[in-house]
């Protein structure tokens, strides 16, 4: 009886999500803000329920499990949902089609789709999760039918995620096929057994991490990432960038550090190579782009590669997944998914006449403009950029320390070496904004009060987290230990 | 009783200020760039008052970090607020605090978005002083980058022609030197288990990790202080920052580099100091010469005292690694008296900028004549970095020539040089600008120091001969902690 409860803030965003479809279908695209206002608060409010959870445990027949840390990822990734689409109307109301009010409930189908896959416990829920989002995803990619680009980020986007999802279709079978059976605790068991691990565990432990390298995007996988943020109407880019980013990250830590930790000696290395590849193509390819949602994909490369390597880090001790280095990658992804919905945030908003601000050159003299607004932009890049005190630094800091405590220094330099080279692309939007004198054409931005109030907000938790982090770093240190300290 | 937590206040005043100047309402131009002057000013002026109660309260006799702060902050990492003050930073703060006022009542003329511009010197006071009297490595390193957000942005919105090139610059250099120490501060952290300054400097690492630690935080100061071939950065900086930003700069950032040399390269890895003393003298003797050199070849002013202060630090690097304690007095003598002077330099090429906006020195000549006020104050500095006997200059050069002589007669005999060179190009400069007869048109109606220039300079110049005449008001506060340094490290070969 109890059991079912767990499962109640995932309840209660499907129950809200049917009944918004329904008000939309009855009340046609005119309900689109109403409907849209509804979804962001049914989604805090489901966020609210989770942050009210105490109980720990497995439920729905071993396929689902709720704890700590599950809590503490689920929180962050409602709020960046519901942040996301605080942003839509602004951007929508520009556009000729306007807001639909099939747009909300997309992101929140998605959403349920993420919120499962972060509390799966077992390959097969895990698995139907992951195409929930995804087919979420694919629509809203493809959102706005009549713009060619939108269209065909939507297309490529499938076929490159559907690829993806065969690959890990087919390591999970190979998974099941050593274990013997579905559910992680059946997997974990089986390989504390000790014994060697068969070539096909292997060949399925790499398949199933090629398709997490697709989801995350990290490189060499990363392909689809700048091509579908950029044809991407814009809040859905955001959407993207932040939320399936959080749910990845986390189920793949899940996944590496309670089940298959004992095959740490398998996935470490893929883990290390992934990262590299990552933070190297992130910083580099992304100093060549004009266009700034490309350079925000490239600047989610880079920052994955970098969260990739505080998964890899290795308690030197226990053995285990390092406390500090999972640790440090909620951090990160907490600080990592404000600044970039706040970059979004602020250059959805931005129109040159008609036009919407897509090339960073357009952001010429915004800080004349809108002195207020190229401030929060400025504070989200530097906070990207890693630069202390603001607080996309403390994510930097706890990964790669972790990473040096793991021994895995030379990820480490790598890592802040990669971070300066990526400072010059940052700094390139700052300079652009703030140095160059505006094109003469004059740069509007329409903003909504729930859009004003939600930049303000991203700001606030940027520039004033050193302040206080201790409510993010302390609830991500007890999330964390309760998932790998037995 | 309870104690007031000095150092946050002084550290959080400034912050304040920002606050207070982003609420400012919107107001006509000109009426609100005057309010949001007179607001930076009073924060920043609050804050140097308050800072003077540093040196009442130190207790020189006692020495060692007073003043302490002591907060749990992030207890899962084992992250702890931890501040305080010794003799050597003491001079810092006060130097940072001094100077903030100043440089923001020459930032005056500033008329595009004076309230930015105030905010972005009163966010760089508030990180300068946080550096100075930080006890924890994660503080350290968070004061020590903030400082690169508002003078990238001074430099890069209110700066010269090439401002975007020398901002950019200025930001990539230091943010390169220091993810290199970011990752040394790593290593330590993990080696010592614990990321507190003070529990650092007893730890004894490992030989051959002390090389690579040592060489990852040189990377960062030998940037900051700037040593030759690390400097190509400053003279850039500096020709196009605006005024305030360069008294700043030079006065200030500078010093961070000097200061990271003695609190961590020497106090945490004193015996890989040891082993690398020799490459930093040579790189100081070069920085002197060379600096000189250059310095001589200038034709723009600011870049001519740019280089001097490339010159001036070797004197600085010289002295600490000199490993003696007249050398580390000295180093300290000449930062503090660097930071006086090469502001009253910058401020003074800033007066003659505002009359005739050009800094080329052929432009001038006989100013002398019809600025006599300015004339005799640049005088005095400029005698001052000479070098002459009874200013600051001196007593610095002085003694970091001394700590040189201990060490090695040849390396004194090259520093030696330099001095001679910086008395050349120095007065040659003067020569130049105030001597002759004033013949272009636009020199001849050169005004006078007003009454707000002359009020910058005054403070400066009653300190410089202070501390000329005078040093012991300073040296005798941070002598027990430059004895105790010296002492540990000589301990074993002396």
């Amino acid at each position: 009886m109890t059991s079912i409860l767990f499962a109640l803030p995932e309840i209660t965003v499907a129950l809200a999500a049917m009944a918004l479809l329904l008000i939309g279908a009855f009340r046609g695209d005119k309900a689109g803000g109403l409907v849209t206002s509804a979804a962001v608060v049914s989604l805090l409010a489901a966020a609210a329920l989770v942050a009210l959870g105490r109980e720990s445990g497995v439920a729905l027949y071993g396929m689902f499990a709720v704890d700590d840390y599950r809590r503490f990822v689920k929180v962050m990734l409602l709020i960046a949902a519901a942040g996301s689409l605080v942003l839509a109307p602004v951007f929508f109301g520009g556009q000729k089609s306007g807001l639909k009010p099939e747009y909300p409930v997309l992101v929140m189908l998605a959403t349920l789709g993420m919120m499962l896959m972060i509390s799966a416990h077992d390959w097969i829920a895990l698995y139907v999760a992951l195409e929930l989002q995804n087919l979420g995803l694919y629509v809203l990619t493809a959102f706005q039918r009549e713009e060619k680009r939108s269209s065909e980020a939507g297309l490529k986007y499938f076929m490159l995620s559907a690829f993806s999802s065969a690959i890990m279709l087919f390591g999970l079978s190979l998974l099941y096929g050593f274990a013997g059976g579905t559910g992680f605790d059946v997997m974990a068991h089986t390989l504390a057994q000790g014994q060697a691990m068969p070539i096909g565990l292997v060949v399925g432990l790499v398949f199933v991490m090629a398709g997490f390298a697709l989801k995350v995007s990290a490189a060499p996988f990363h392909m689809w990432t700048p091509d579908v943020y950029e044809g991407a109407p814009l809040p859905v880019t955001a959407f993207l960038a932040a939320a399936p980013k959080i749910a990845a990250l986390a189920l793949l830590a899940v996944v590496l550090g309670v089940p298959l930790i004992a095959a740490a000696s398998v996935w470490q290395p893929v883990l290390m190579a992934l990262a590299v590849a990552s933070m190297a193509l992130g910083s580099f390819a992304g100093l060549l782009q004009k266009n700034i949602k490309r350079l925000m994909a490239y600047s989610a490369i880079a920052n994955v590669g970098t969260m990739l390597v505080g998964l890899a880090a290795l308690d030197p001790v226990a053995g285990g997944m390092s406390v500090e280095g999972l640790q440090g990658v909620l951090i990160y992804l907490a600080v990592y998914f404000v600044a970039t919905l706040g970059v979004f945030g602020v250059v959805a908003g931005l129109r040159q006449g008609e036009a919407l601000v897509e090339s960073v050159d357009d952001l010429a003299g915004l800080s004349q403009a809108h002195p207020w607004l190229s401030l929060v932009l400025a504070a989200m890049l530097f906070s990207l950029a890693g630069v202390p005190p603001l607080a996309g630094f403390f994510g930097k800091y706890f990964v790669l320390l972790a990473a040096v405590k793991a021994g895995l220094w030379p990820l480490a330099l790598i890592g802040v070496l990669a971070s300066v080279v990526a400072a010059g692309y940052y700094l390139r939007i700052v300079k652009i904004m703030y140095f160059d004198k505006g094109s003469g054409s004059v740069l509007t931005s329409p903003r909504s009060y729930a859009h004003n109030c939600g930049l303000a907000l991203a700001t606030l938790f940027v520039v004033l987290f050193v302040l206080w982090p201790s409510p993010v770093i302390e609830g991500a240190h007890q999330a964390v230990e309760r998932l790998l300290v037995p | 009783m309870v104690q007031i937590p000095l150092l946050s206040l002084i550290t959080f005043l400034p912050l304040l200020g920002v606050v207070a100047l982003a609420l400012l309402p919107r107001g006509q131009d000109e009426k609100q760039a005057r309010r949001a002057r007179l607001i930076a000013l009073m924060f920043a002026g609050v804050t140097f008052v308050a800072s003077l109660a540093l040196p009442i309260f130190y207790d020189a006799v006692v020495g060692g970090f007073q003043l302490i702060e002591k907060a749990v902050w992030m207890p899962s990492m084992g992250l702890v607020y931890h501040r305080g003050v010794d003799g050597i930073s003491l001079w810092f703060v006060l130097l940072s605090t001094l100077l903030t006022p100043l440089a923001m009542v020459s930032g005056f003329v500033v008329k595009e978005r004076a309230r930015s511009f105030m905010a972005a010197l009163l966010l760089l006071e508030a990180m300068m002083i946080g550096m100075f009297t930080s006890l924890d490595f994660f503080l350290f390193y968070v004061f020590f980058e903030g400082v690169l957000i508002p003078m990238f942005l001074i430099i890069g919105v209110w700066g010269g022609e090439r401002r975007v090139y020398a901002a950019m610059k200025f930001f990539l250099y230091t943010f390169l030197g220091s993810v290199l120490m970011l990752v040394a501060i790593f290593v330590m952290v993990m080696k010592a288990g614990t990321s507190d300054m003070t529990a650092l400097m007893g730890f004894a690492f490992p030989k051959e990790m002390a090389v690579w630690l040592w060489l990852a935080f040189f990377a960062s100061f030998a940037v900051k202080t700037p040593m030759w071939p690390f400097h190509t950065w400053l003279p850039d900086a500096h020709v196009q920052a605006p005024t305030a930003g360069s008294v700043i700069l030079a006065g200030v950032l500078l010093k961070m580099g000097g200061y990271g040399f003695i609190r961590i390269s020497l106090q945490m890895l004193p015996e890989a100091s040891a082993t690398f003393a020799p490459l930093v003298v040579a790189l100081s003797l070069i920085a002197i010469v060379y600096g000189s050199l250059v310095a001589l070849a200038q034709t723009d002013m600011k870049k001519l005292v740019a280089y001097s202060s490339v010159a001036h630090m070797g004197y600085v690097t010289l002295g600490i690694f000199s490993g003696t304690r007249e050398g580390l007095d000295g180093a300290m003598m000449v930062m503090l008296s660097h930071g006086l002077v090469s502001a009253a330099l910058f401020l003074g090429v800033g007066v003659v900028y505002e009359r005739l906006h050009t800094r080329d020195i052929a432009r001038f000549g006989g100013v002398a004549s019809v600025m006599p006020r300015f004339a005799s104050v640049f005088m005095v500095f400029t005698l001052a970095a000479v070098g002459l006997p009874g200013t600051s200059g001196f007593v610095g050069e002085f003694l970091a020539m001394q700590g040189a002589w201990l060490m090695d007669h040849r390396v004194a005999a090259v520093a030696a040089l330099g001095i001679v060179l910086g008395a050349v190009y120095m007065l040659w400069l003067y020569a130049r600008v105030f001597f002759g007869v004033a013949e272009k048109a636009d020199v001849k109606e050169m005004r006078d120091l007003t009454w707000r220039e002359a009020a910058l300079f005054l403070p400066l110049l009653f300190l410089v001969l202070w501390l000329g005449l005078y040093p012991t008001t300073f040296t005798k506060v941070m002598d027990v902690d430059v004895k105790h340094l010296a002492f540990s490290l000589q301990g074993e070969d002396r």
